[in-house]
């Protein structure tokens, strides 16, 4: 499997956005770059810039490692993903509010209705609900992997809480201490500006009853959590308070937070609390990183809540392969971005094919997320195909199977110089009022030679990811 | 405007680098005080024990009080809420849930000592090290209070923050002088001894006072003057009346910036009575021990109402 490399793919020499950098690489001592790299690992660990691995007692805080080569995508290119993702999120939000409203595509026959009504992440409490302003999700990180000079497939739609973007900042905050020199030289588009962006979006959403300029925060579920340290960030960014659910009370038909002073209002909750624990009063009962009541709020629209409650129906791996079919039934034309071809378990035939192809393929749960629980077949043993398949057949409706993609590689420094590893991007996409993408994104890397898993949990890191201002 | 919780993790962080920076200089004082007398060592390092207030959770890990028995819970038994690890987890937890209210420097400062103290507390202390760990100790919280002071605005949050630092300073003062106060009293029979001037010099050098102490009495020293000092000194950054001093500014701004005085700005005013300068010898008439033992009420009384004050929880 030959993987196009975004740097010099095979046999074409050096692609265009790359000439650049390549020019400052190669005037550059290979020893003051690796002290670079160490300068990098610094700067992280004295800013906290930390995650949790769930499951690991020991070393609970860990550094998602950072590769100090950029990932250059040309402003053309980038012109060419935006269009496809703002058609993506347009369609998204459409079929949130039709799938809690009337329900057409379901009439229409375009997915079938089962896939609705027994899906765990399809919120009954939800139906009839429309959030200030009609958005249900604001925020979205879509997944994009690359397999040739213009072939880029949407992976997965993370339309509940994506993570991830504070990474994307600091990673061009330390590119820029690094090396500043090289960014007089390359004309990147910044990206720093991503929580103004984010502060005037959540704003813009506000429900009719906030009084004057609306009362954002976010909303974590504690210090515990992997993405606390995003949490926070944002949360200072914006200039809004970090709150948690025991901050938070209804109070006359208000969500209001507990301060030195008394209780005050908040309108727009940018919640980083997964919907199951968000009121324990509508979901699960016992918890108690939510707030009691909120729901009901909600529905009376006196809060924004950013994602809004049950958008899990959008990003689910089983909806995911009927994306085509959505976006063009909301948006009357073809997807721009490409689906990958997705075997859907369930169907008898589909999990036929499977079996047999288990080596070939990458089997993910449903619900699943982070790449855990996941099967990567031509990297698995025996062994653990056989022990993948005996969990297949028992729950098969539980996964949906896809090819071993050649996803696009692009160089990391490694201690023998320069060596190309897989990436994917997941670019961030709010919407209020208008859509607005950040030149930029997250690019995740694996950085063991050959993985296709880049996901942090799994020992991916990140790079920076310029667009360029071409 | 700022959440409860902000203002409760605000100061508990303080306290507990407070406590951290205290807990140090009660070591080095017990060090110095086992270097230069050699025959009742164990006496000494008992009553540093006593001094950090952990007396019963020692007995339960340990049978006998020598310098590496105590230097090691007082300094790296996570088992002991205050030991230098403990306090250090504890004040760099809260720094990091009300991290948005820091500055970056601040909050750099305090990860770096989390990270500096575990590193060097990973093992059992060697002896001959510990002088220069305990020093390391005490850089760190000052390069913390130094970032702390010279970057954070003077707000509510600044305020809540200074409560907690002065309340658990007054604290450890009021609590050292206590354990040691018979040496203090003139009536007891061996006053005068060479014997009391290390016990005397051991006071002042774990609230780090021997030498500013000589800068204002200049004489030997004397135990009205000392247990003076330390209580009553309105510029002694460690005496109970400077920290009152601090105490009440903060409250008073709150009370400003609020527009409200709640039962803590009471209790303040009470305690500050008891403070006046010039009343040493009624303080040694009321019987000192009973001083202190009704001034540790009153400042933990104050520490509460602050909470319930301003709805930390």
């Amino acid at each position: 499997m030959v993987a196009f490399d975004e740097m010099r793919p095979q046999g074409n020499g050096l692609r265009h956005p790359y000439s650049g950098y390549d020019g400052w690489f190669q005037s550059q001592d290979p020893a003051r770059l690796t002290e670079k790299m160490q300068d990098a690992e610094r700067v992280f660990r004295r800013t906290g810039i930390t995650f949790a691995v769930y499951g690991e007692q020991e070393a609970a805080e860990r550094l998602i490692p950072f590769d100090i080569v950029p990932r250059i995508i040309s402003g053309a290119e980038w012109r060419r993903l935006t269009q496809g993702i703002e058609q993506r999120v347009q369609a998204l939000n459409a079929f949130l509010d039709d799938i809690y409203h009337r329900q057409e595509i379901l009439r229409a026959g375009r997915i079938p209705r089962e896939l609705i009504a027994g899906n765990a992440a399809f919120l009954p409490e939800m139906i009839g609900v429309r959030p200030p302003a009609g958005v249900y999700t604001h925020i979205i990180g879509v997944d994009i992997v690359r397999t040739a000079e213009n072939e880029f497939f949407v992976l997965e739609d993370n339309a509940r809480t994506p993570s991830g973007v504070s990474y994307m900042i600091e990673n061009r905050e330390t590119m820029m201490q690094l090396f500043p020199e090289l960014f007089q030289m390359v004309k990147v588009r910044p990206v720093e500006n991503y929580p103004q962006l984010l502060r005037q979006s959540l704003s813009a959403v506000a429900p009719r009853s906030a009084n004057g300029a609306p009362t954002v925060a976010v909303l974590t579920p504690g210090s515990y959590n992997s993405a606390y340290f995003e949490h926070a960030f944002l949360a200072d960014q914006m200039g809004v308070e970090l709150v948690e659910g025991h901050d938070l009370r209804v109070v006359d038909g208000h969500v209001a937070m507990r301060t030195t002073q008394g209780y005050k209002q908040i309108d727009v909750l940018y919640r980083r609390v997964d919907d199951d624990y968000l009121d324990p009063l509508t979901f699960n009962p016992d918890s108690a990183l939510g707030v009691p009541g909120i729901m009901d709020v909600f529905r009376a629209g006196n809060i924004t809540i950013a994602n809004a409650p049950g958008t899990g129906i959008a990003d689910d791996k089983a909806i995911y392969s009927y994306m085509p079919e959505i976006v063009e039934f909301y948006t009357g034309r073809k997807a721009i971005l490409g689906n990958i071809p997705t075997w859907r378990c369930s169907e008898p035939d589909s999990l036929k094919y499977v079996l047999e192809h288990l080596d070939e393929l990458v089997v993910k749960e449903v619900h699943g997320s982070g790449g855990y629980g996941m099967l990567v077949g031509p990297t698995a043993s025996k062994k653990e195909c056989e022990a993948f398949a005996a969990k297949l057949k028992a729950k098969p409706s539980n996964y949906i199977a896809q090819p071993t993609l050649a996803l696009s590689t692009c160089p990391i420094l490694t201690e023998k110089g320069l060596a190309p590893r897989h990436v994917d991007l997941r670019p961030f996409v709010l919407v209020s009022d208008r859509i607005r993408i950040v030149p930029g994104g997250l690019t995740r890397v694996a950085l063991k030679e050959g993985s296709l898993v880049v996901n942090s949990s799994q020992g991916g890191g990140t790079k920076d990811t310029w667009v360029l201002d071409d | 405007m700022l959440l409860g919780r902000t203002a409760n993790g605000l100061y508990w962080m303080t306290r507990y680098i407070e406590r951290v920076e205290n807990m140090a200089r009660i070591v080095d004082a017990g060090l110095r005080l086992a270097l230069t007398r050699t025959d009742s060592s164990a006496d000494e390092w008992a009553s540093v024990v006593l001094s950090a207030g952990v007396e019963q959770a020692f007995r339960e890990r340990h049978d006998e009080y020598t310098a590496d028995t105590v230097s090691d819970f007082l300094l790296r038994d996570v088992t002991n809420p205050s030991s230098v690890l403990s306090s250090i987890e504890t004040a760099r937890s809260n720094a990091r849930m009300v991290r948005t209210a820091l500055t970056r420097e601040t909050w750099e400062s305090i990860n770096e000592a989390w990270m500096t103290c575990r590193r060097m507390l990973a093992s059992p202390i060697d002896q001959r090290e510990l002088p220069k760990i305990l020093d390391a100790i005490k850089r760190e919280t000052a390069l913390i209070r130094g970032a702390f002071h010279g970057t954070m605005l003077r707000n509510e949050i600044f305020d809540f923050a200074q409560l907690g630092i002065y309340v658990e300073r007054a604290d450890n003062t009021a609590r050292i002088l206590d354990v040691k106060y018979y040496v203090l009293l003139p009536s007891i029979s061996w006053v005068g001894s060479s014997l009391d001037n290390y016990q005397w010099e051991s006071i002042l050098r774990s609230v780090s006072a021997h030498r500013s102490y000589r800068w204002v009495y200049e004489a030997d020293y004397k135990p009205t003057n000392i247990a003076d000092f330390l209580i009553l000194n309105r510029r002694m950054p460690r005496s109970l009346a400077y920290c009152y001093q601090m105490i009440a500014e903060s409250l008073a701004y709150l009370a400003e910036d609020y527009g409200e005085r709640h039962a803590c700005h009471g209790t303040l005013e009470e305690i500050r009575g008891r403070l006046k300068p010039g009343s040493i010898t009624s303080i040694f008439d009321v019987g000192l021990h009973e001083f202190l033992r009704d001034f540790i009420r009153s400042n933990n009384r104050l520490g509460n109402e602050v909470a319930e004050n301003y709805r930390f929880f």
